[in-house]
């Protein structure tokens, strides 16, 4: 009885933690639509222009990533330190990659 | 056997899908995969960014984006990255009939997303005649987003085999772990696409 007791307290503690989770989540996915619609209004409207609105489109793109590794791909819970390095080193290579391409090609 | 995997619905575990080693495993070497994956697509835009201006004398970038289609594909793929998210919740709670159903929304999303994928390329190769021979920025432009619509394509086929497969087995710590992953991979293509729609359209209709 007393064994039961303490796992229904358990069972109702984790309930409410992936309610939680859930709520986190669905905050995540109205900020990335969020920042899509003010992504694609930008281009749309013209207001800013030049290489502003290119930074501007990359900080979007970038947040709304983070957004979907984080909170989508859990990647900011515990036991991911392993996910967290393989992709902070993809970012490393994209970064060497661009940058490489990039300077070969347009300076 | 697989009783040995059955998951005790009075004690749930807090992630089925990382109870045993090999659900452990199967998680880090899909994380793996998704680093190789990152490397992949970054040489992939590199190779777009460098030629997206040799359009020899073909249609630019200009000539061809549009930002209605592009948008309503950015919404069906969001959104299907959210229906995977309610999947796997569903998961944790050991409700084996919703997690299917909302698998099944998000299969259903990234097929409409397909689908305007391909009348996308159609309506270029018809209408403007820019195909994957017309130049270089065209060989970098299907390339890369046809790489996308693959991994899409591959994506679907997965989710349908782990579907079907599984129909009449319901979930157990074995399963799971093969759910688990491909929501994963599945929320990894919709970063990708966040950067096609940023570096190829957006940026492609300002320039």
């Amino acid at each position: 009885m007393t064994n039961n007791t303490t796992s229904n307290k358990a069972e109702a503690y984790r309930k409410q933690e992936s309610k939680d989770e859930m709520k986190k989540q669905l905050i995540s996915f109205g900020m990335m639509i969020a920042f899509t619609i003010i992504a694609f209004a930008l281009v749309g409207t013209d207001v800013i222009q030049g290489s502003f609105l290119t930074i501007l489109l990359f900080v979007l793109a970038f947040v709304q990533m983070m957004f979907q590794f984080l909170y989508f791909m859990h990647m900011k819970d515990k036991g991911h330190a392993e996910a967290s390095g393989i992709i902070y080193g993809g970012f490393w290579v994209t970064f060497l990659v661009m940058l490489g391409l990039g300077v070969i090609s347009w300076w | 056997m697989s009783h040995d995997y059955s998951i005790d619905p009075n004690n749930l575990p807090e992630d089925p899908s990382r109870v045993t080693a090999e659900g452990k495993m199967k998680h880090l070497g899909l994380w793996m995969f998704l680093g190789g994956e990152t490397v992949l697509f970054a040489s992939l835009f590199g190779t777009y960014i460098a030629l997206k201006d040799s359009t020899a004398g073909g249609p630019t970038t200009q000539d061809l984006y549009g930002l209605e289609l592009v948008f309503l594909m950015t919404l069906l793929l969001l959104t299907s990255s959210l229906t995977s998210v309610y999947a796997i919740y569903h998961m944790k709670n050991n409700n084996f009939k919703q997690m299917q159903l909302w698998f099944g929304i998000t299969g259903l999303l990234g097929l409409g997303f397909l689908a305007c994928e391909i009348y996308e390329f159609a309506h270029y190769i018809t209408d403007y005649g820019f195909t994957f021979r017309s130049s270089a920025f065209g060989s970098a432009f299907y390339t890369l987003v046809g790489f996308h619509g693959g991994h899409v394509i591959f994506g679907l086929s997965w989710l349908i085999v782990l579907m079907v497969r599984n129909a009449k087995r319901g979930l157990d710590t074995y399963n799971a772990a093969k759910y688990n992953t491909f929501a994963l991979y599945w929320h990894f293509i919709d970063v990708v696409w966040v950067f096609i729609f940023t570096v190829v359209y957006l940026m492609g209709m300002v320039s």
